[in-house]
């Protein structure tokens, strides 16, 4: 008797840290249900329908799906997209990664020059689209203006179909201070035995910095890779605001339009919401299949202290 | 009668004075909907700007005390609009342009109005045929237009003069004289171009080219795109060709960006700009921060010479699910009947008249409004040349033709301008961009009809 009450005590003190866990928990659970799975589902069963927000939807089976094979903008969008991913993650990482090494060697001012590599951040997506567009106009942007101080005469930004791609990821990098602050905190934890024992052992800045730095950062660069594609998959506002949205000229309407774009338009211009949802389930398959790919090939070149 | 009973009597006669009360509320409720127009009434897309919002808002609310107006100030935003009309919140009223009315009205959006222009007696007949035909679906009217923008000719006359021209040399109806106006007109500066000679305003306004080359972007019944018709393919070449002496597309629109459009240092001061054609409310522009720029006015023509112009607005449309469709429909009456413009007019111009500036007028949709805004309240200002653009201004109203009302207007625009886009561009030949258009207007029409079918 004196053995089973305790097990029913253990019992009821293992469901009561239970439910405690779940109620500490639960709004995140009820906000994923509610915001995130929820949506998600819908989207799933009206990407099987014929559906104009305004009309009840009805049942077309795979069509949206075979559509989506033969719109030829889908592989110009799609195409857009990964030309933009191919050159934003990289270089943003990179120059995240050189401003947060510099940073990381400033001494008291650090703080300052951090707030300062942020607060582009937080400028809004509207405000940084229009004030690139100045920026960036061939005539008298100021990116021409400062390349023809060195003798370049730079090219059509926004004009040129060749080259709005390469300007938009020009303009991304308004952005790098996000990845510099996980960067620089990444670097302020490496662990400063490290590097005195490789310097003992006669290793030069950059071999330290190949062999010691990255590896103890890897787990920083990785999270960086991920979130950088993914949210390069994404873009949407700056763009729309610079070449779709009032301020239009219309040279981007090919070079310009990425997956999101021409998802938005389906969705709220052409009331093609199934449609829409079926784009976006193509999107969620591409990304969930590179990270994927990612996370398994991260097994050779992420270190996790402790792991 | 014992106290006690008294009593008792007193509380009956208060019960029954309570049901009878409440008896009789549902119905002095239904008198007072059906005597006068009250409760709220949720108004989407529209702004109060200027006087010419607010005078008529001021009225509506002065004609119609108990309703009590919920205006969210800016310009519609589709999204917005439409998770509003999914989540059965839709607006009581929404202002939109009439060349997207049509794709909500096919959707069963928005309410037909014959109830409403019968019961507020509202005399169609006042607001101009091209608006009304906009807003017009298989015999149905969707919505109550409002504002009718005009196109007219703005000439550079110091660069006129420059080139030993003046503005009788300019013959819009014939395409190679506007050919050699814009040669004779652009100037190019070690290398760059830093004056257009004639800006043929792409994408934007091939519909007013191919009108101009005898053919409409559209069937009138909405039902058949003319996309590809061999006039719009030629008027598309030839506007598109129009940018080659700039320079091409690149250098065009590179220094067409950097204009001060809206700014007292605007490309006519600047002398950036040779001739364009431009919506009639530049005139105010011009008025308001370059009064004494080099300018004149001229109408647009089709290549016989008549006055023509692709006209644009709003419309007042009501949105099924709205739940005060009485006072919207008085709305829609009051914000666009002839004394509300009139009384918008007056103030515009004691506005003006105080400010020193020159009164250019109101476009209102509204023929009878419109004979006495420029009957009677626009004198003739002093400043020659703005004089001539209303008078100019006021003659292409007549010539006025807007796009017919079609299932897929976001889409049917979205399949020509990208088609001008790409031809500017120099990816495709105004016929392969044309063909192309048209296969996808046509693909959009289909759908949206069957859809509503």
């Amino acid at each position: 008797m004196t053995r089973l009450s305790r097990r029913e005590r253990r019992v009821t003190l293992q469901q009561r840290e239970r439910l405690a866990a779940l109620a500490f928990i639960s709004p995140w659970i009820i906000g994923f249900l509610v915001f995130t799975a929820g949506p998600m589902v819908a989207s799933l069963v009206l990407s099987f329908t014929n559906y104009d927000v305004i009309n009840p939807p009805k049942w077309v089976g795979l069509a949206n799906y075979q559509r989506l094979i033969d719109d030829p903008r889908i592989e110009l969008s799609l195409y857009n997209s990964f030309f933009y991913a191919a050159l934003h993650v990289p270089l943003m990482m990179i120059v995240a990664m050189a401003l947060a090494l510099i940073l990381n060697q400033v001494g008291r001012a650090a703080g300052f020059f951090r707030t300062v590599f942020y607060l582009p951040s937080v400028t809004p997506a509207v405000a940084v689209g229009t004030l690139w567009l100045w920026l960036l106009n061939p005539r008298v942007g100021l990116i021409n203006r400062a390349l023809a101080l060195i003798g370049i005469d730079g090219p059509g930004w926004t004009t040129d179909p060749a080259w709005i791609k390469p300007g938009i990821v020009l303009m991304s990098l308004w952005s790098v201070g996000n990845t510099v602050i996980l960067y620089l905190a990444a670097l302020k934890n490496v662990p400063i035995e490290l590097h005195e024992a490789a310097k003992i052992d006669g290793a030069n800045p950059l071999q330290r910095f190949r062999h010691v730095t990255v590896p103890m950062i890897s787990g920083t660069i990785f999270f960086t890779l991920i979130v950088n594609i993914i949210s390069s998959l994404q873009v949407f506002t700056e763009v729309y605001t610079m070449f779709f949205g009032n301020m239009r000229s219309g040279t981007a309407s090919s070079a310009g339009l990425f997956y999101n774009i021409y998802l938005f338009r389906q969705a709220f211009e052409f009331f093609r919401m199934g449609y829409a949802s079926a784009m976006a389930w193509l999107l969620f398959i591409i990304i969930m299949i590179l990270t994927f790919i990612q996370l398994r090939v991260s097994k050779r070149w992420v270190y996790y202290e402790g792991a | 009668m014992s106290k006690r009973s008294w009593y008792y009597f007193a509380v009956m006669l208060a019960m029954a004075a309570v049901m009878v009360f409440a008896a009789g509320a549902p119905a002095l409720q239904l008198a007072e909907a059906q005597d006068g127009i009250s409760g709220e009434l949720s108004v989407m897309g529209f702004s109060l700007p200027d006087e010419v919002a607010t005078v008529r808002v001021d009225r509506f609310r002065e004609l119609y005390p108990d309703v009590e107006l919920n205006i969210t100030e800016g310009g519609l935003d589709q999204q917005q609009f439409l998770t509003a009309v999914a989540s059965g919140n839709a607006p009581d009223i929404v202002y939109m342009s009439r060349e997207l009315l049509s794709t909500y009205a096919v959707r069963g959006a928005l309410m037909p109005l014959e109830d409403c222009i019968e019961s507020q007696g509202i005399d169609m007949s006042q607001y101009r045929q091209a608006a009304v035909d906009q807003v017009t679906i298989d015999g149905q009217i969707y919505g109550i237009p409002e504002f009718f923008n005009v196109i007219l000719v703005i000439a550079n006359t110091a660069a006129l003069e420059e080139a030993g021209l003046t503005v009788d040399d300019i013959d819009i109806s014939d395409w190679e004289s506007i050919a050699e106006l814009n040669e004779a007109l652009t100037r190019i500066e070690d290398g760059q171009v830093t004056r257009i000679g004639f800006d043929p305003k792409l994408p934007e306004f091939l519909p007013l080219w191919a009108a101009a080359n005898g053919v409409q972007l559209i069937s009138e019944d909405g039902r058949t795109p003319n996309l590809n018709d061999p006039k719009v393919v030629e008027a598309l070449e030839f506007a598109a060709g129009l940018h080659e002496a700039a320079g091409g597309r690149q250098d065009f629109m590179a220094f067409r960006d950097t204009w001060d459009f809206f700014g007292s240092n605007n490309q006519f001061v600047q002398d950036q700009l040779g001739v364009f054609p431009m919506e009639q409310w530049y005139v105010n522009v011009l008025s308001d921060v370059s009064p004494d720029a080099p300018v004149d006015f001229l109408p647009f023509t089709d290549r016989e010479g008549n006055p023509i112009s692709y006209v644009t607005g709003n419309a007042w449309a009501i949105p099924v699910g709205s739940s005060n469709p009485e006072a919207a429909c008085a709305f829609a009456k009051t914000m666009t009947e002839a004394d509300a413009w009139i009384a918008a007019a007056e103030e515009r111009a004691r506005l003006r008249a105080e400010a020193g500036t020159t009164n250019t007028g109101i476009y209102s949709a509204n023929v009878l409004a419109d004979e006495v805004i420029f009957g009677e309240i626009i004198q003739p200002s002093g400043n020659e040349k703005l004089d001539k653009a209303i008078e100019v201004a006021v003659a292409a109203m007549d010539g006025g033709f807007g796009i017919p009302a079609n299932p897929a207007g976001s889409e049917f625009r979205q399949a020509w301008q990208d088609a001008v886009n790409r031809v500017l561009n120099g990816e495709q030949t105004a016929q392969e961009a044309l063909d192309q258009a048209q296969a996808e207007a046509q693909a959009a029409f289909d759908e949206a009809w069957m859809f509503q079918e």
